[in-house]
Order: C-alpha cells, then structure tokens, then sequence
C-alpha cells in the first residue's frame, strides 16, 4: 500500500467512526429538547424523568462525537496537504464557519445545559437545549457544504488553485440542498431508532411504561419521519447526481451499458472483479425513475461515461470499484427502510394507550438499533467511494491531493493508532451505552435556582 | 490594513484565546495528582472547569479552521510538518475529553482512576507540545521551495523548541493553580496557592529565558517591550495570588499567557512560517493567504459573531461563578 491507500483507509475509518455518533447527537438533541419542550409546558413529571435519562445517553455520545471530530479536521493538513493547498480558499471558509457559528454554540449552551439545572431559570435553559439542536444542525449544514464542493464543485474559479468566485453558489449548491435533507433526516431516524430501541427493552420488562411508552412512541415517529423524509429527499438527490456525476449513478447499478428504459436490480451476482452481471433481480424502469424521474428515461452505462470522461478529461480510469458502489447503495437504503418498517410496526402496536405485541417483536425493536448506524456507514461508503477517482470531482484526482513530504510510514502508525484507540473507546463508549440504556430513568427533583458563593 | 494582516492578528487573536483558556484547563488537569488528596478533591477540582474545557478547546478547532480558510499555505505546510506531534496531541486530546465525561459513569475506583490518569496525560502532554510547535513555528522548519517541510521529528526536537515547550508547561500549570485557587475553596484553594507560587517561580525563570532567546530569531524593540510586559504581570500575578487576591491573579497570569502569545506572533511577522533552508522559501502573510474575496467575507462573519461568542462564553463564566468544595 502507498501514502495515498493509507490516508483513504484512515480518512475512511475515522470518518465512518466519527460519523456514528454525529447522527445520535443531532438526532437526540431535538428529541431531548421535545421532551424537555413536553416538561415545561404540561409539568409532567415523566417528561421530565424522560429528559435526564435521553440525556445522559446523549451526553455520553456528544463527548465521542467532539472528540472524534477534531481528527476530521487535521487530517486534511496531515495527510492531505496538496488538497488543502489546491482548495483551502473555498473549502476552508465552511469549516471556519462551522466552528465560528456552531461548534461554540454547542459546546457552551450544552454545559448551561448539562449544569444549568438548578442554576438557570426553566425557559432559559430550555432554550439551551434548542440552541445545541439547532448549532448541530448549522454544523452539519457547513460541512456538508464543504463535502457537496468535493461532489460538484461550484462557485469557484481554477487557476493554481481553487478559488472562490461565489461563496453563495457554494452554500445553495444544488448537491447541498439535497444532502441537507437528506442527512439530518437520517439523523433524526438514528437518534429515533435509540429511544424506539431501548424504550422497547424496558417495556418488554414492563419497567417505567409512564416514561418509555411515550419516547418509544416518540422514537417510532422520529424514525417514520427519518425514514420517508431520507426515501424522498435521496430520490432528489438520485436525480441531481445522475445530472452531476453520472458515473456514481452507474455505478450505484453496476450498470454497464447505456439502458432505456433502465430496471434496478435489487441484488445482482456478478463475476468477481465486478465487470459483468451474472445473475440478476430486477424491477423494470425503476432505475429511469430514480435517476430522470421517468419510468422510460435513459441511464449512461459505466463504459459510455468512461469514454466520456476520457474525452473531456484525458486519459485514464474513471471508474470507482463497481461492486463497492453497488452493495453499499443497496445496504444503505435496505437498511433504513428496515428501520422504518419497525417503526411503523410499533406505532401500531402501542396506538390508543395500548402495549401489546409478542416477545419477538420487542427483541426486533431493541436489535434495531444497529440499522441506522449500517445505513449512514454504507451511505458514506457510497458517497466517498463512488465519487473515486476524484477528490474534487473533475478538479482535482485522488491520488494528486496527498502530502507529499509524509512518508508510508508516519500514516501507518497513525492508521494503527487510530484504529487501536477508536476501538478501545468503542467498546467503552458501547458498554456506557447499554449500562446506561437498561438503568431506570432518575428521579424528577430539580432544586430551584439558589445563590452560589460567588468567586469573582 | 490589509486584510492579510487582519487574519494574521485574527489567527493570533484565536490562540491567544486558545492558550489563556484552555490553559487554565490544562493547568488544573496536569495538578489533580498534586492538589487533590482524595477522590473527593479530584472531583471538586474537575468540576471547577468541566463546565467551560469544552468551549475553550473550541478556540482551537476555531484557529486551526480559520488558519486552512485564510493562510490555506500554511495550514497545509505546518500540519503535515508537525505530523507526528499533531497526531500525539489528538491522541491524547480525545483521551482526556471522554475522561471528563466518562470518569464519573462507573462505580469503580480503578475505572476512575484511569480516566483520572487520561486527564492528566491529556493535559500534560499538550500543554508541552503545543510550546514546542509554536517555538518551531518561530524558529522556522526546513521547507522547500514548494513549502513542504523536508526535514525530520529529530529536527523538530531542537533545544530552543523544547525549552518552549517547557515554558508553556510550567506557565499553564501555573494558570491552572491560579484559577483553582480562585474557583475552589477550603483545603484546595490553600494547596493550590501554594502550587501556584512554587511552580510560578519556574515559570518565571523559564519564560524570561524563553523569551529572551526568541528575540534572536527576528525581536525588535516593540516585541522586546511586549515580552517584558509579560514577564512583569506574570510576577505580578504571583505576587497577588500570595497575598490572597485571587481574582487579580488570574487576570495578571491570563494577561501574561496572551502578551507572551502576542510577543511570539508579533516576532514571527511576517512571516508565517519562516524556511531554515532559504528565506525565499519561507511563507509570509501575503505568499500564504486566501484570495482577498474569501478573506473579505470571513472578515464579516468574523466581526459580527466573535463578539457574540464572546458574550455567550462569558456568560457561561457567569452562570457558573461559584467557588466549589469536596464537601
């Protein structure tokens, strides 16, 4: 392996990881400001038990989440300093953005939060848990600003480098105005599937159900609303990438050869370096719809966009590794919807004040909670991966972006540090997770504000 | 102004807030051994600033964004460069922040005490990496024509570079007393203000002596001023928290940290990161920058939201002014 298969296996790697948590924190944060929202306007003390119990998973989870996050943003001068020479004058502004606007937001009004109990007055810390919401989600907003430039870079000028022309065109990129969407709509089915889950394991003990009846109902919306919100918003975006990056498309279908009407294969056995179909499911003309929104419309195979991209950018391989592109497009949507479908199943279960259900289908509830974190790891997987062999697409190759002055060695140990250290915390973080998740929800006093001795 | 200039005093403005915040924070982690008796006192010393550390390292994620947006040149030269520092100081930079939040999780004084141990690593070993990255930075990296550094680790482990690293050890941990004494009552604030006198007498020594050798890579007169400034309160600061004036001395120790910061960038100007190898190789405020657009609309954002985070940051200190015990 050389710098370049390193840095993307460690880019790969700490982003999946990164990007666990991410989507509980955005996830959970609007739903623990619902229940705290819930509390303050009806006095029910179970909204409020609710509140301190999600919270304290969330609070476990946020801290992974910071942590992991400034790795994100060093490693594009560590390992990626051509990149970061070539677009730091667009690229960089959303990330100082982010952390300008949001990270302080969050990371302040989460500790008036977290500490502000007995020392804000109710709305005013009320109002603190909306502001955390709300900084994750102008978070996400500029980073996916940042990643939708790698994916169709607008607003720009190159000449040594790229500059910015628009900054404006880079905040409505069309890819972002989908991505947005799409992705925090993921993240409310990731943070629902956490409260759905647990929620489900108490109830099948018959522990608590003044508490975890309505967050499990809670969680199931949440999930409802993720799931058919990431259904229409990805087949927004399906449209737009067919126009922007044709080969994603194809590839996403392992399709070959120019087809209309085009069929989407819903798992196809190919041969195995991924070049041909042996075996294939298909429903007819729904890959046109997907891409053209026309059951007729015509889809670009992988070889007519290869040609084309010889002749507007040379010579060379434009293909992502097929099968890659194919599976994880698959997974990312099969997942979700399974957790959809488990939502909706629960939902029904529990109308009307009622708590019915065998054991199989709490057990189904409570393993659910792995869906969603599959479905964002393949939908990353997809994204990054398909867009290969660019690191800007049509701008800038992969292989170009590396640092030239790192050697193979000083990424591999930093892989292997990574690796190691993320692994340890994963089963820490995951067995603070489930301690926590099977605990009784905590008492509902909360000491009215007092005066404190003051030190200055 | 060029709107160069302006992000260089920005960038600075940005770790300057960095190194007198999280050096507080810093200070009290590498301390929880030497302060607290029990876990009790650990306990009441973490809670001193488990409410702010996150906030403060925000400064950082803050500078070094802001440093890829405006002076990208830089950003890309000196993180590659720095590699295996950056990586040691993320490392235990994400140890130490689970520690905060995980410590308290388990029942068990042997899970406490690894978390305890993180902190103190966490605190530790960054407090000295971050004084010898910025006294490279000073110094100057070998860089090539192209700005990419062609030297090694060993290079980065000069004698000037670590004893920068020293001093911001020695002047962290100091803060860090500094602001225990004033947040903390009881046994703590005692043992604190005694720490804080006894490692302040090193930190004095080292930083006159850092300071002195960093006007020979490129002083003038206004930055000689600017570090006698800083040694002048920092013995100040001293000098108050002995005699029981603890607000004083954190405000002395803070203004101390940020005129030693402002001395460092006010040599390094203008340069960026200045080339051992051929000063034509070296990166300035003007060969490193964004384009004057990108700096233009970062100016703007800059000026209407600092203040804000300044005020909601600042609040923050107020909500949670409180001085804090084991009992």
């Amino acid at each position: 392996m050389d710098t370049v298969d390193l840095a993307r296996w460690q880019f790969g790697i700490t982003t999946v990881y990164h990007f666990l948590f991410v989507p509980v924190t955005i996830g959970l944060s609007v739903l623990v400001a619902i229940l705290n929202t819930a509390w303050v306007r009806t006095g029910n003390p179970a909204y409020l038990r609710a509140t301190k119990f999600w919270g304290t998973l969330f609070l476990i989870n946020f801290a992974m989440g910071v942590v992991t996050g400034i790795v994100q943003e060093f490693q594009f001068g560590m390992n990626w300093s051509s990149y970061s020479r070539f677009v730091g004058d667009v690229f960089g502004a959303p990330l100082a953005l982010e952390a300008l606007l949001a990270f302080f937001l969050e990371s302040t009004f989460l500790a008036l939060w977290m500490f502000g109990w007995d020392r804000l007055p109710k709305l005013v810390h009320l109002a603190c848990i909306w502001t955390v919401a709300i900084g994750s989600m102008v978070s996400a907003y500029f980073i996916l600003a940042a990643n939708s430039f790698m994916q169709w870079p607008v607003g720009v000028t190159v000449h040594r480098r790229a500059e910015l022309a628009d900054f404006g065109a880079v905040l409505t990129n069309k890819v972002l105005l989908a991505t947005f969407p799409h992705t925090i709509l993921g993240c409310w089915l990731a943070g629902g599937v956490i409260l759905m889950a647990v929620s489900a394991w108490h109830l099948a003990r018959k522990r608590d159900a003044d508490v975890f009846r309505p967050s499990l109902r809670l969680g199931a919306v949440a999930v409802l609303v993720g799931a058919a919100g990431t259904l229409i918003s990805g087949d927004v975006l399906g449209k737009i990438m067919t126009q922007t990056q044709p080969m994603k498309m194809a590839a996403a279908e392992a399709l070959y050869d120019t087809r209309q009407p085009a069929p989407f294969s819903l798992f196809t056995i190919g041969t195995l370096d991924g070049t041909r179909p042996l075996f294939a499911l298909e429903v007819p003309g729904l890959l046109s719809q997907l891409a053209t929104g026309s059951f007729d419309g015509k889809v670009q195979g992988v070889n007519d966009v290869q040609r084309e991209y010889q002749r507007r950018f040379g010579p060379g391989d434009y293909r992502p590794y097929i099968p890659l592109a194919y599976w994880s497009f698959r997974l990312m949507i099969g997942f979700g919807m399974l957790a959809g479908l488990v939502a909706l199943v629960l939902l029904w279960l529990t109308r009307g004040g009622r708590l019915r259900g065998k054991g199989w289908i709490w057990r189904a509830a409570v393993w659910s909670v792995v869906l969603p974190f599959l479905a964002h790891s393949f939908g990353w997987v997809f994204t990054e991966t398909a867009r290969q062999p660019w690191i800007v697409f049509s701008r800038m190759k992969t292989v170009h972006g590396v640092s030239p002055s790192v050697g193979v060695g000083t990424v591999l140990t930093s892989l292997i540090v990574f690796t190691l250290l993320y692994g340890v915390l994963a089963v820490v973080e995951a067995g603070l997770m489930i301690k926590y998740g099977r605990m009784a929800p905590p008492s509902d006093d909360v000491t009215e504000p007092g005066e404190p001795s003051p030190a200055y | 102004m060029e709107l160069t200039e302006v992000w260089f005093v920005a960038i600075a403005v940005l770790w300057l807030g960095y190194f007198v915040l999280e050096g507080f924070d810093f200070g009290v982690g590498m301390l929880l051994p030497v302060v607290a008796g029990n876990d009790a006192e650990r306990r009441a010393m973490i809670e001193t600033i488990e409410p702010v550390w996150d906030g403060n390292e925000v400064w950082l994620i803050t500078a070094g964004a802001a440093t890829f947006a405006a002076f990208p040149e830089w950003y890309a030269s000196l993180f590659s460069a720095f590699y295996l520092p950056l990586l040691v100081i993320l490392v235990t930079l994400i140890v130490r922040g689970v520690a905060f939040e995980f410590r308290g999780k388990r029942d068990s004084p042997t899970w406490r005490w690894r978390w305890d141990a993180g902190i103190v690593a966490g605190s530790f070993v960054p407090a000295l990496l971050w004084g010898v990255a910025f006294a490279n930075i000073v110094r100057g990296l070998r860089l090539d024509s192209r700005h990419e550094y062609v030297g090694t680790v060993a290079d980065l482990l000069n004698p000037y570079a670590l004893f920068g690293g020293l001093t911001t050890l020695a002047l962290f941990a100091t803060h860090g007393a500094v602001f225990l004494a004033l947040k903390s009552t009881g046994e703590i604030s005692r043992r604190a203000v005694a720490v804080a006198v006894r490692t302040g007498v090193v930190a004095a020594v080292l930083v006159v002596v850092f300071l002195a050798w960093t006007q020979l890579h490129g002083g003038s007169l206004a930055t000689a001023v600017l570090a006698a400034l800083a040694v002048v309160s920092f013995v100040l600061s001293l000098v108050a928290v002995g005699r029981g004036r603890q607000g004083w001395a954190f405000l002395l120790s803070a203004v101390a940290i940020g005129l030693t910061v402002i001395s460092l960038f006010a040599v390094l100007h203008p340069d960026v990161l200045p080339s051992t190898i051929d000063p034509a190789y070296s990166l300035t405020v003007v060969n490193a920058a964004a384009t004057p657009k990108t700096l233009g609309l970062m100016t703007w954002v800059a000026v209407i939201f600092l203040p804000l985070v300044l005020l909601y940051q600042g609040w923050t200190y107020w909500v949670f002014r409180h001085r804090i015990g084991a009992g």
